[in-house]
């Protein structure tokens, strides 16, 4: 017996009524502009007016969308904090595939299914989960629309989207082509597809990957993925190469990356900046070719990491400015748009922490400490938040960055002397420990996301 | 000893959240490989911590990660996790 619904109706305890959202619902879930224009004013304006506070009207309810890292973690940190207080969590899959340690799956030594977890545990904490798609938001009734005809009121909502691919950025780049260049941005059915392409590919073949601008999810992702891939064709398709295209001329721990390529796989992986032609203008997926403004590059083995932008979601709710991405109060992560929607993860501008499953953790934990202040009448302490990034150059060479981080006018920023990336000078034994420390921190991690 | 202030809100919320930075140490000190910090004596952790953010510890992240954190705030954040049940 678990928690977990699938079809379930939720029922509304308040029966607050709003017939613009009805007709919203009615209309394929799909809003209008205009529909969407109301809600926003009217959100920002009952929002200065009347901030909720869920008395005499039975328990605060606290919707959660999306069950990464950032969702699961504050769903859980939430039930801890606020016992008294129900929780949904809203997620559209049953099985959550994790994005940190899935390189290791494309070059074939971990098994995808070491990335993958299920929602059982927080169903047993007493978390209601709801597998269906938040198809919208109207945040002024203070409801969740879901694919599957039902709605869930809240009296707080946190979003943890996670991303999606900006199919419009890359000429060329949409979902079709992601079939024939697999991103492997989104892990699931994508990394087990460049996985088999590698693993298809003759030996002395080309395999090409493209770098997007930044912001992205998991700044040095890119860069441990290519070394990864260079370590699997040293040892079994050495005769082949790997051409990394950057759109970038920096990149995160690039020199503990550089020092590590020059020993580990020297005539193997070439790295091309922003200055020496790296950015990708476009793409011809049947013919497998990576175009730049200094030449094409033909691939037997593509991968795209296109540009990105917040769960689609964040934008129907209104909470993703112009950049596609979510400025958020860096006290309460609400975001700055819409009051009584918090926003965390890779989805949120979060100042000077990057895009990371360690942030998002940490970022759920201290919103949902904030949230769960909220709710009491109080005011949220502000908080200090740490991000650790593991990367991987080969098996048992691992580096890192980490930072710490406080609200600092208005946006998170890194603590002066504090933070930084592993000493470039160091033996292979911190190096081993390094990554030693990454295997533990996935675990952990994902055990205290997901039980 | 859980300082007053957290005592006040484990009453009012019926479970306390750690004090600022304390929640983030749960990333990696779940009990898979890093030092178990729920139940650990509080002066322990102020210790260890004392230690990176001085260099008098090997670490390979925590020296790192210390010097963002004020003697005082580390003191919070290592009671807080003492009283925490293992």
């Amino acid at each position: 017996m678990t928690g977990v619904e699938h079809d379930a109706i939720v029922s509304d305890r308040s029966s607050r009524s709003n017939s613009v959202f009805d007709r919203a619902i009615q209309t394929s879930g799909d809003a209008t502009s205009g529909h969407r224009a109301l809600t926003r004013r009217a959100a920002v304006a009952a929002g200065l007016a009347m901030p909720f506070v869920a008395q005499g009207q039975g328990k605060a309810r606290v919707a959660i969308v999306g069950g990464g890292f950032g969702g699961a973690s504050a769903a859980r940190a939430l039930r801890q904090y606020a016992p008294s207080v129900d929780v949904v969590l809203i997620e559209a899959n049953e099985t959550f595939t994790a994005c940190p340690f899935s390189n290791l799956a494309i070059v074939g030594v971990r098994p995808i299914e070491a990335q993958q977890f299920g929602y059982r545990a927080l169903a047993a904490d007493g978390i209601r989960v709801i597998h269906a798609t938040a198809t919208d938001i109207d945040a002024t009734g203070k409801r969740v629309a879901l694919s599957n005809g039902a709605s869930v009121p809240y009296d707080r909502l946190i979003l943890s989207p996670g991303i999606d691919i900006d199919w419009h950025a890359l000429p060329g780049y949409d979902e079709a082509a992601s079939t024939r260049m697999p991103h492997a941005w989104k892990a699931g059915a994508q990394t087990v597809l460049l996985r088999d392409r590698l693993a298809a590919m003759p030996d002395g073949g080309t395999v090409v990957m493209s770098v997007p601008p930044n912001p992205y999810r998991c700044p040095p992702g890119p860069y441990e993925r290519a070394s990864l891939i260079a370590w699997y064709l040293r040892g079994a398709k050495p005769r082949s190469k790997l051409l990394v295209l950057d759109s970038k001329d920096s990149f995160s721990k690039q020199k503990l990356f550089q020092a590590g390529w020059a020993r580990l796989y020297p005539g193997i992986l070439e790295w091309v900046s922003q200055s020496n032609g790296g950015t990708v203008t476009g793409v011809d997926p049947a013919a497998s070719v990576f175009k730049t403004d200094f030449g094409d590059h033909k691939a037997d083995v593509a991968n795209v990491i296109p540009p990105q932008r917040a769960g689609k979601i964040a934008a129907i709710a209104g909470v993703a400015d112009k950049t596609g991405w979510c400025p958020i109060d860096p006290v309460s992560f609400e975001s700055r748009l819409v009051p009584g929607i918090h926003v965390i993860g890779d989805a949120a501008i979060a100042g000077a922490m990057p895009k990371s499953a360690f942030a998002a953790n940490a970022q759920a934990k201290a919103c949902a400490a904030a949230v769960a202040r909220l709710l009491d009448g109080g005011t949220p302490d502000e908080p200090i938040l740490i991000n650790t990034c593991y990367s991987l150059l080969a098996q048992g060479y691992g580096i890192s960055v980490a930072g710490v981080y406080r609200p600092v006018g208005g946006v998170l920023a890194e603590v002066p002397g504090s933070g930084g990336t592993s000493p470039l000078e160091e033996a292979d034994d911190f190096r081993y420990r390094e990554a030693q420390n990454a295997d533990a921190w996935f675990k952990t991690i994902a055990h205290e996301a997901f039980g | 000893m859980i300082p007053r202030a957290a005592l006040l809100t484990a009453v009012l919320l019926g479970a306390a959240a750690p004090p600022p930075g304390g929640a983030s140490c749960s990333g990696c000190h779940g009990g898979t490989g890093m030092p178990l910090l729920a139940g650990r004596p509080a002066a322990d952790t102020v210790a260890a911590l004392d230690g990176f953010r001085a260099g008098t510890r090997p670490a390979t992240v925590m020296s790192r990660i210390a010097k963002g954190f004020t003697p005082t705030e580390s003191q919070a954040i290592a009671a807080w996790w003492a009283g925490v049940a293992p």
